[in-house]
């Protein structure tokens, strides 16, 4: 009984999930939201406020540095939180 | 892993293979400027380099080569590095992370300086990715009892 | 023709994505889902983007898949359910 409601429950959120990319902009649209005004800031200003060759690697670590540094702080929480768990005295 | 194997095929090709990775990690961190790239990758590829140490040879070995207080400082230090990148243009007029400011410092005009900055975060970032990924490992696959399953001296000989 | 290849690609990350839940032993779990992170890896590649890609291929397939043999190798190689 439990395995039919979870199945059922299952597939209706699946058929809610392929309905509603329906209203998505057709796969690398020129027109979409997001590369309407983000996008070609970033590709035309990269070379001449960053001096960076990579679009990627002056997003990642010019425009979002903050993004970036947490990210690290984020890696580095997560080994802490590994060391705390599961490392442990010798007669403990 | 924690045993020590006798294969000599694994143990050549990953003595062949741990230098090739370092190299090609450190390649990946410092074309990261201007191709595919960076501290991320390098640093997962770097530790991927010290856990083939390990299960190739034993984790003795592997901890002999990268000693457990010199993990725990480096995952430290890789945010202290970032960190203090973004702090030292503070001190010159410039916003958080403005990396031109360090021309004050370093030689070479803003450009060369931009470059600096980005070099040093990334390489902040390698630090912290490969100290942690070592260290979740050996934590992982000894269940936390380094001391028991290696022994206090790290002479790379001790098995269980 | 690149279409056929996204589609090939897509059809086989499913496939091993599923088979790695369905699959009783768990060390073949493991490198089922290694195969899945490849897979996913060559859809990245494939749209584009080579730098998920890469980040991709480094964790999903090389790092991670040693930390889950870190983790079995302490516990048992069968599931029960």
């Amino acid at each position: 009984m439990n395995r039919t409601v979870a199945f059922f429950v299952t597939m209706l959120t699946g058929l809610l999930l392929i309905y509603s990319t329906l209203d998505f902009p057709p796969w690398g649209s020129p027109n979409q939201p997001g590369s309407l005004h983000v996008s070609p800031r970033y590709i035309e200003k990269t070379l001449e406020e960053t001096k960076v060759p990579n679009a990627v690697t002056s997003v990642l670590a010019d425009y979002r540095g903050y993004d970036t540094m947490f990210e690290t702080s984020v890696i580095f929480t997560a080994g802490v939180a590994v060391m705390m768990l599961l490392r442990r005295k010798k007669d403990g | 892993m924690v045993r020590d194997v006798e294969d000599v095929i694994i143990k050549t090709i990953a003595r062949i293979m741990v230098p090739i990775m370092q190299v090609y990690s450190l390649y990946v961190y410092v074309h990261g400027h201007i191709s595919p790239g960076g501290g991320f990758q390098g640093g997962c590829i770097m530790a991927a380099s010290f856990i083939l140490l390990a299960v190739a040879f034993n984790l003795g070995e592997a901890k002999r080569r990268l000693k457990e207080k010199a993990i725990a400082v480096f995952c430290s230090l890789g945010v202290f590095i970032y960190a203090w990148t973004g702090v030292v243009p503070l001190f010159f007029g410039g916003n958080f992370l403005d990396y031109s400011k360090w021309s004050h410092i370093l030689p070479g005009g803003e450009v060369m300086a931009r470059y600096y900055g980005m070099a040093f975060i990334e390489l902040g970032v390698q630090i912290a990715v490969m100290a942690v990924m070592v260290s979740i490992f050996l934590d992982l696959v000894t269940a936390g009892r380094h001391e028991e399953v290696l022994g206090k001296d790290d002479d790379g000989f001790y098995s269980r | 023709m690149i279409q056929e290849l996204n589609f090939i690609i897509l059809l086989f990350a499913v496939i091993t994505a599923f088979s790695a839940l369905k699959v009783k032993d768990l060390l073949s779990s493991i490198v089922l889902l290694s195969a899945f992170s490849f897979f996913m890896c060559l859809i990245w590649t494939e749209m584009g983007a080579v730098d998920v890609a890469f980040t991709e291929a480094a964790v999903g397939a090389g790092v991670s898949t040693a930390f889950f043999m870190a983790a079995l190798y302490n516990t048992t190689r069968r599931t029960k359910d």
